[in-house]
């Protein structure tokens, strides 16, 4: 009952004309952005950042624009994978399975159609599973002293192989490289520099926003430079939609399914939207009647989608509540968050309460407006696929370059911003991913802080990281996290990979 | 940097144009003034600069507008060097400054640098630091605590919201160099990244006592999770902090302002370090910035001119001794 009172309360915040006028321009700015092959809803929130930073909007203006701009990547992601069969990010894989055939088949519209109201169910659900785990994760807040801290930042890193984790190896050395970034500037617990030879700039360490603009959105730039891409995308025709409630009726159970399971998924630290796009569209697949999977079947199209967005808000329960991210686009909010002087972990729901539940409330109004953009405008995002690159990658640069220098107006920092996205170009030449350098800046200096404090309070005693019942439990899972992706990774990697090509088969 | 300072005079305001040239001429209040906030936008400096720079406006102080510009790095480090070879004869910038500017000017953290480079105005108020416990410790008061660090200075570890040698440490320290507790080094302190996480291990039960603010501490003492033991201020605070005793109270003369001020450039002119120092003196006692004072808690602390020249000469001291003390500097 406390809950509904404090979420009524945050509808009181997201339904001001401010916070609709965000929402909207987020789930516009979003759906476009993951409608653009190669741009993730990571991507997408990366560049927006600086935009929100250099606006000067209030934290609870920036979170609601940018978890409007996550949640429409997630819908645009769909556009591309259905209609020209490339997904505009890794979660959006599953929806090329159907969405493609049924495309080919003249039904594009409705694959678009009915992948809006399964994104919009998959939203939905989980955001009401959002409402109801998040304050009972927040509850255990005041039980975290610094040796469960330490054990759950133990647990974040273990469970980096499942966010992003092709190769574990390359997994570990972008961590350590975070790692080593983080240890520039003053060492708190003792008061000294380190690695900051004496210049004033870095006394204060690498801010992680000029860190995640360069590496994702700058790399982009480059990337595009380096294809040459000048033309847009080939016009596609779409048919006229011819959507019967009936049609809808024989989707919902799908997507309900979908929605859970992705959700879920997107709970547990590490495993991440696309796992939850995955099992939702294998179990569908298994459990029906026969259908006509891989052929051009509305549920292929409805359960992945339903999934992947369940799971895109599911992951804002660990970052929320713990300070975890639990997948790439909530670390880069993680970051967002901190850099406005709002701590996440157990006590965000005690002290910014306003702000959590005017961001989750905004999430309720934000799908209500994806759907309602998504089903009528589609026409329109799909010709905005056309604008040219080489028109749209310099608004980018733009935006992410003014924002950075209205922070701090340090010429310094554009520098830094040009630097990281060169490294960020060569680690992903090389695979080496970006998500693990973000966390090991972000979450390096908190485990470390932890340890410290553990040891102080226990003076020295090492025993003192097993003191209580949760670290003992946290130490579990993370153990279980590190272990139990190199053994069913590649597993469900094979799979997702082989129902893939038998899609393409068919 | 020089390119990026004709780029920002050029693009910000016009007006700060107007102002250089109108520094040619005999002194006058500027028509428009710059306030650099050595930090990022949503802080303390950021809050000083921009509330004052309202006050200044709405009193007509200054008849066009006063510019805040954030200026982050090096806790202030950046836009210290910044106004000290940069803008050195700039007669309408100020700069915001608080304890932490000259914890870090004492403990040589802006290298090469010296509180004596610029000129320091006056302050508008003071955030006064605490020391608290959680609402089932055994320790009823200051002295208590102390008395314990006296038996073993292990015994009582405190959190607080700066790094190891930061303005929240040394609170605790000086509150326990006046108690005559030996071993100061010995002390155990956890820095935490801001007041509010070392306040949650406190009330937790991780950690044993909160050294902060005043204004940090508000929410949980009014829901009951926290004792405040001690206020490190000459007087009792205005309510609803008046039923905390003060340090001096309990026979310990430890007092602890944050205080929130402005510096201006070492070689503005005579007049015009005049003119602000007056101008802060009435502005700290309009209606307007009373009432900003109570709406952000902000206490009373009101020195200009020499007077808080000489302050900031004896604090930067006093905390260059305390961090010797301690062996955070040689």
């Amino acid at each position: 009952m406390d809950t509904m009172s404090l979420l009524m309360q945050g509808f009181s915040v997201a339904l001001t004309p401010e916070s609709i006028m965000f929402a909207v321009i987020g789930a516009i700015l979003g759906t476009l952005i993951g409608a653009l092959p190669g741009l993730g809803p990571a991507n997408g929130v990366a560049i927006l950042i600086p935009l929100a930073f250099s606006l000067g909007l209030s934290p609870t203006s920036s979170l609601i624009l940018l978890t409007s701009v996550y949640a429409g990547a997630m819908y645009g992601g769909r556009i591309s994978s259905i209609l020209l069969n490339i997904p505009g990010d890794e979660p959006a894989m599953m929806t090329c399975l159907d969405g493609y055939p049924m495309a080919l088949k003249g039904k594009a519209a409705e694959a678009l159609a009915i992948s809006a109201i399964a994104s919009f169910i998959g939203s939905f659900i989980a955001t009401i599973g959002l409402v109801i785990l998040a304050p009972i994760l927040a509850k255990f807040a005041l039980r975290f002293g610094p040796s469960e801290y330490f054990a759950l930042f133990a647990l974040a890193f273990a469970t980096l192989g499942g966010i992003t984790g092709k190769n574990q190896f390359k997994t570990l050395m972008a961590a350590a490289i975070g790692l080593m970034i983080a240890t520039v500037g003053i060492d708190i617990s003792t008061g000294v520099q380190r690695y900051t030879f004496n210049t004033l700039e870095l006394f204060e360490g690498v801010d992680f926003i000029i860190a995640i603009v360069g590496l994702f959105a700058i790399s982009e730039l480059l990337f595009f430079l380096e294809r040459h891409a000048g033309d847009g995308l080939k016009q596609v025709a779409i048919n006229k939609l011819k959507l019967s409630p009936k049609d809808i009726v024989k989707v919902l159970p799908a997507s309900f399914r979908g929605a859970v399971l992705g959700f879920i998924a997107g709970v547990l630290p590490g495993a991440g939207a696309s796992l939850g796009s995955f099992i939702s569209y294998t179990l569908e697949k298994r459990t029906s009647d026969k259908g006509e999977f891989g052929k051009g079947d509305p549920r292929g199209v409805a359960a992945p989608e339903a999934g992947n967005n369940g799971a895109a808000s599911g992951a804002l329960v660990p970052m929320l509540t713990l300070g975890v991210p639990g997948s790439g686009t909530t670390a880069v909010l993680l970051a967002m968050l901190i850099s406005l002087n709002i701590s996440p972990g157990p006590m965000l729901f005690q002290q910014n309460a306003d702000l959590v539940w005017g961001v989750i409330a905004a999430m309720f109004v934000g799908n209500l407006v994806l759907l309602l953009l998504n089903i009528p405008m589609v026409g329109i995002f799909v010709k905005l696929l056309s604008i040219p690159p080489k028109y749209l990658m310099p608004i980018v640069t733009l935006i992410a370059s003014v924002g950075i220098y209205s922070v701090s107006h340090s010429a310094l920092d554009l520098y830094f911003m040009v630097g990281f996205g060169v490294a960020g170009y060569i680690f992903r030449k090389v695979d080496i991913p970006l998500v693990p350098i973000i966390l090991g800046m972000l979450l390096g200096p908190e485990m470390e802080k932890s340890l410290r404090h553990a040891l102080v309070l226990s003076d020295g005693d090492w025993g003192v990281l097993l003191n209580s019942g949760l670290s003992i439990g946290l130490w579990v899972v993370a153990i279980l996290g590190l272990i139990l992706p190199i053994i069913v990774g590649p597993i469900v990697r094979a799979k997702m990979a082989r129902s893939k090509d038998a899609a393409k088969e068919a | 940097m020089l390119n990026n300072m004709s780029l920002k005079s050029v693009l910000i305001s016009g007006a700060a144009a107007l102002t250089i040239a109108g520094q040619a001429y005999a002194y006058e209040p500027a028509r428009s003034a710059e306030c650099i906030a050595p930090a990022n936008p949503g802080g303390g400096w950021d809050f000083t600069c921009r509330s004052v720079g309202k006050v200044l406006v709405d009193q007509k102080y200054i008849k066009g507008n006063v510019q805040t510009v954030n200026m982050s790095g090096a806790g202030g480090g950046v836009a210290f060097a910044h106004t000290v070879s940069k803008r050195a004869k700039d007669d309408a910038l100020i700069v915001a400054a608080s304890t932490a500017t000259t914890t870090r000017l004492a403990q040589g953290q802006f290298p090469g640098m010296n509180s004596g480079q610029v000129k320091w105005v006056g302050t508008l108020g003071a955030d006064y630091g605490v020391i608290a416990v959680g609402k089932d410790s055994k320790y009823t008061s200051l002295t208590q605590i102390m008395d314990a660090l006296k038996q073993d200075t292990s015994a009582v570890k405190f959190a607080g919201g700066s790094a190891s040698g930061g303005w929240d440490h040394l609170k605790v320290l000086i509150a326990a160099q006046k108690s005559n507790v030996s071993n100061l080094p010995k002390i155990r302190y956890l820095a935490y990244s801001g007041g509010s996480e070392a306040l949650v291990q406190v009330v937790g039960g991780h950690v044993d006592a909160f050294t902060g603010d005043i204004s940090e501490v508000k929410g949980f003492m009014e829901s009951g999770d926290l004792r405040v033991l001690a206020v490190m201020s000459e007087q009792r605070l205005p309510a609803p902090f008046n039923t905390i005793p003060t340090a001096m109270e309990q026979g310990i003369d430890a007092v602890a302002p944050n205080w929130r001020g402005f510096y201006v450039p070492g070689k503005a002119s005579g007049d015009s370090y005049n003119w602000w120092v007056k101008t802060i003196d009435e502005l700290y006692s309009t209606q307007e910035w009373k009432d900003i004072m109570a709406k952000n808690g902000l206490m009373p602390f009101h020195k200009t001119g020499a007077e808080f020249t000489q302050f900031v000469k004896n604090q930067t001291l006093d905390i260059q001794l305390l961090s010797k003390d301690i062996g955070l500097i040689k």
